[in-house]
């Protein structure tokens, strides 16, 4: 493709000039084979963005699952995903937690952090700060456990990068909806 | 009652009890069972195709002239992969379909089995929903809600995959009684509110026109008469997609023709002019808009359609209904009439004085000939020798199938079968199969083309076999006419590989499948030969051989908007037309 950015493609919707948001998604679904594929292959064919997704039983006797999907784009190709999605069969509800009012996400991490002498404390204090915990140690390496908001998590690896990064391994997020009701 | 059988025989018994009589299929060694259990019942009549895709087709063809569910039955592997064309068909022009494949048994599933293939992994994508049974227990509820998935809603193709010991497998089988999915339970009703709000918008327009699509006859034909009556009531203007043809009656002088890229003149302007759309239906497709940012630009748009997803999908409307077409324009006739709504009658005139002047271009014409017959001649001419008979009529992909959609005049939902979302070329003759299995007594005929009718002439043996006098009227210009036209227009007339080399002798071709061929090259001589096709009970195959060069006109050039559309009148460099950004679409 040659054409400038600039330009639009003479197809380009006019729907999706506005600007970029990140929303979550809870999607409930009937925890039986291949419906995890369908909504992975909803969101590849069709070009959009997953930035996050978890899935695990939330009913075991119901067969019920719940998939908690992060995704960017403009507000109204997050409705498109949203309604594609409902039109999977095997989904009951999907719920844009952004767009439904107060919610609570959550994701936990598990960081590795190789250093010795000044470095190593350092990595302790700030451990204690974001009320990390130490579930793994050798004299050369912590494995910090932290649980938070996905921009929490990002700040304490930032932190951790010059003090000796080694990798990290996160959940992706898990989402509800604050108050007394059901999402 | 509930009853004791194998799993064979509960796939033929829930076919019967879901009504069905007919399906298409291609047997193989994962499909025995159900073929033996076939073979001892005769409810379920069996019409075997010559390649899975026929049989997808068949379906299709059946299913959309009929309104029921179209059944096909395919072995594993290949048998699945050949069915795979079809489904995707089904599924982009909504068709309700149930396929029934075969499975390696399952003990074998993941071992690269012998015509083993992921047959769920390889068509989720394209059906819209599919189920693989590893519990006899599971199959009659599967087998039944496989019908009522691939039929409420917004229809389309559902896959069974069955393993072949499932089949073999005795258990219960439990009649359909009151299939209600747990989840899918589509909504039929639109929003009262919002539908009082369509009838304001409604009264209170100067330029409407209503934009119609597929969804209407999805709907059912009780959807085509309430659309007749509205139309009526409000003195609109009526347009609507190659999909849609036929929900309202061509005749009529409320109808603008065909809309989109080869529509219409006065429909592609009544669209780009009007204040007020009210879409019903229909779904924005890029053939349909054109380019999207000068789409329309100063109208209000209603959108009614069953599928949420398809509202602001492409073009963001003003009141979206999501409801079932017929429902929705049931309430929109009856408020219509409980408001004794009466519409701004000079505005409405100005508007059509205005369409009137459109209309007066003539965008449909073409320069006639005595020498060759031109194929919008040889359209135009097979409609009015059938138009009084009980016609339905199927096409291939090309301009063949455009100049059918301009030129022959529906009165009636579910007598035009085409390929619209998927364009798929080779769908015509198997469609035409499905047709006239559901109609023996019609006459069904298949406007072709010469290159794709190549594509699944092996059907003519199914036609043949079971007496169907299907006629295939082939428009040979012996070219891919529809890609030389593209290469005339974006890639400076080089022809490449779009002449229709070595064609076989059509009408020894038909003698060869024991059907009737005709030839005809003079435009004197073609009202005869048409008669000839008639009057004939056989399968007929008719090289009608039409001029080569003809492009098929009006068109708005891709990247293009609805006011800037190419006319038959239109003389200068064609090649000039289109820009850059133009050519990278397809
Ligand atoms: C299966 C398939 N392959 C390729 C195409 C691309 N295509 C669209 S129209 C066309 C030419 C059709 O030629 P013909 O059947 O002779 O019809 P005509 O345009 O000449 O009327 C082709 C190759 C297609 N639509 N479907
Ligand atoms: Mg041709």
């Amino acid at each position: 493709m040659n054409a400038p950015a600039s330009a639009p493609s003479p197809y380009s919707s006019a729907l999706g000039k506005s600007n970029i948001e990140s929303h979550t998604l809870s999607v409930l679904v009937d925890n039986e084979p291949g419906v995890l594929a369908r909504v992975v292959g909803l969101f590849s064919g069709r070009g959009y963005n997953i930035e996050s997704l978890t899935v695990a039983e939330v009913a075991h006797g119901e067969q019920l699952s719940r998939i908690t999907i992060v995704t960017t784009g403009t507000p109204e190709v997050i409705e498109q995903i949203s309604h594609q999605l409902e039109r999977i069969v095997p989904i009951h509800k999907v719920t844009d937690l952004t767009v439904f009012g107060k919610s609570i996400q959550r994701e936990l991490a598990m960081v590795k952090v190789r250093g010795k002498g000044e470095n190593r404390v350092e990595a302790m204090r700030l451990a204690d700060a974001f009320r990390a915990k130490v579930i793994d140690a050798t004299t050369e390496s912590f494995v910090f456990e932290l649980t938070g908001r996905p921009d929490k998590i990002d700040d304490f690896v930032e932190l951790m990068r010059p003090l000796g990064l080694v990798e990290v391994s996160r959940t992706g997020v898990a989402a509800i909806s604050r108050g007394p009701d059901p999402i | 009652m509930s009853k004791q059988m194998t799993g064979a025989e509960m796939i033929v018994e829930a076919l019967k009890d879901q009504g069905v009589d007919t399906i298409f299929g291609y047997p193989g060694g994962a499909v025995l069972p159900i073929y033996d259990a076939i073979f001892q019942q005769n409810y379920v009549r069996h019409v075997l195709v010559r390649h899975e895709q026929g049989a997808a087709h068949a379906a299709e063809g059946y299913a959309r002239s009929t309104g029921k569910v179209g059944v096909l039955l395919v072995t594993s592997g290949p048998g699945a992969t050949n069915a795979v064309t079809g489904l995707t068909d089904a599924l982009l022009d909504s068709i309700p379909l149930v396929c029934i494949t075969g499975q390696v048994p399952t003990h074998l599933i993941g071992s690269d089995a012998f015509q083993e293939c992921d047959t769920v992994g390889i068509t989720r994508s394209c059906t819209k929903h599919n189920y693989l049974v590893k519990r006899i227990e599971d199959l009659p509820r599967i087998l039944h809600e496989a019908f009522y998935v691939a039929a409420r809603g917004r229809p389309g193709p559902v896959v069974i995959d069955i393993p072949k010991d499932v089949q073999f497998a005795t258990g219960t089988y439990t009649p359909p009684r009151g299939v209600q999915h747990k989840t899918y339970q589509p909504k039929v009703k639109g929003d009262l509110e919002k539908i009082k709000q369509a009838v304001a918008l409604m009264a209170a327009a100067k330029k409407p026109v209503f934009y119609t699509g597929g969804g209407v006859i999805n709907s059912g034909p009780q959807a085509s008469m309430l659309l007749r009556e509205l139309v009526k009531l409000t003195g609109f203007p009526i347009t609507s997609t190659l999909m849609g043809l036929g929900a309202y009656p061509a005749p009529d002088p409320q109808w603008l023709g065909m809309l989109g890229m080869h529509g219409s003149y006065e429909a592609n302007n009544a669209m780009h002019d009007c204040d007020l759309m009210i879409a019903v239906g229909a779904r924005f497709d890029d053939r349909i808009t054109g380019r999207l940012d000068a789409f329309s630009p100063g109208s209000k748009k209603i959108h009614i359609d069953i599928d949420p997803s398809s509202i602001n999908k492409n073009v963001a409307v003003d009141l979206g209904i999501v409801g079932d077409c017929a429902h929705v324009l049931e309430d929109l006739v009856r408020l219509w009439r409980a408001n004794a709504v009466h519409p701004d009658k000079k505005a409405l005139d100005a508007w059509w004085g205005q369409i009137e002047s459109w209309r007066k271009r003539n965008s449909f014409a073409y320069k006639p000939s005595k020498e060759t017959i031109k194929p919008q001649y040889a359209v135009q001419r097979l409609y009015e020798l059938t138009k009084n008979r009980n016609t339905y009529i199927t096409t291939e992909v090309g301009q063949h199938q455009m100049w059918a959609a301009q030129h022959y005049h529906f009165k009636e939902p579910n007598r035009w079968m085409t390929s619209g979302g998927l364009g798929t070329m080779g769908y015509g003759l198997p469609a035409a199969v499905g047709v006239q299995m559901a109609h023996p007594d019609a006459l069904v005929i298949d406007i072709a083309g010469e290159a794709s009718i190549l594509m699944n002439i092996q059907e003519m043996t199914t036609a043949v076999q079971f007496r169907l006098p299907v006629k295939i009227f082939i428009l040979n210009n012996e070219y891919m006419g529809m890609v030389r036209q593209w290469q005339e227009l974006l890639h400076g007339g080089r022809y490449s590989h779009s002449y229709s080399e070595s064609l076989p002798d059509f009408v020894k071709l038909a003698e060869a499948y024991g059907a009737h061929g005709i030839r005809c090259s003079d435009p004197a001589d073609l009202d005869r030969a048409i008669q000839e096709m008639i009057d004939s009970p056989k399968a007929v195959i008719f090289d009608c051989v039409v001029d080569k060069a003809e492009n098929c006109l009006p068109m708005i050039p891709s990247g293009k908007a609805h006011n800037e559309m190419i006319l038959p009148d239109f003389d200068a460099d064609l090649g000039a037309v289109i820009d850059d950004k133009g050519k990278m679409l397809v």
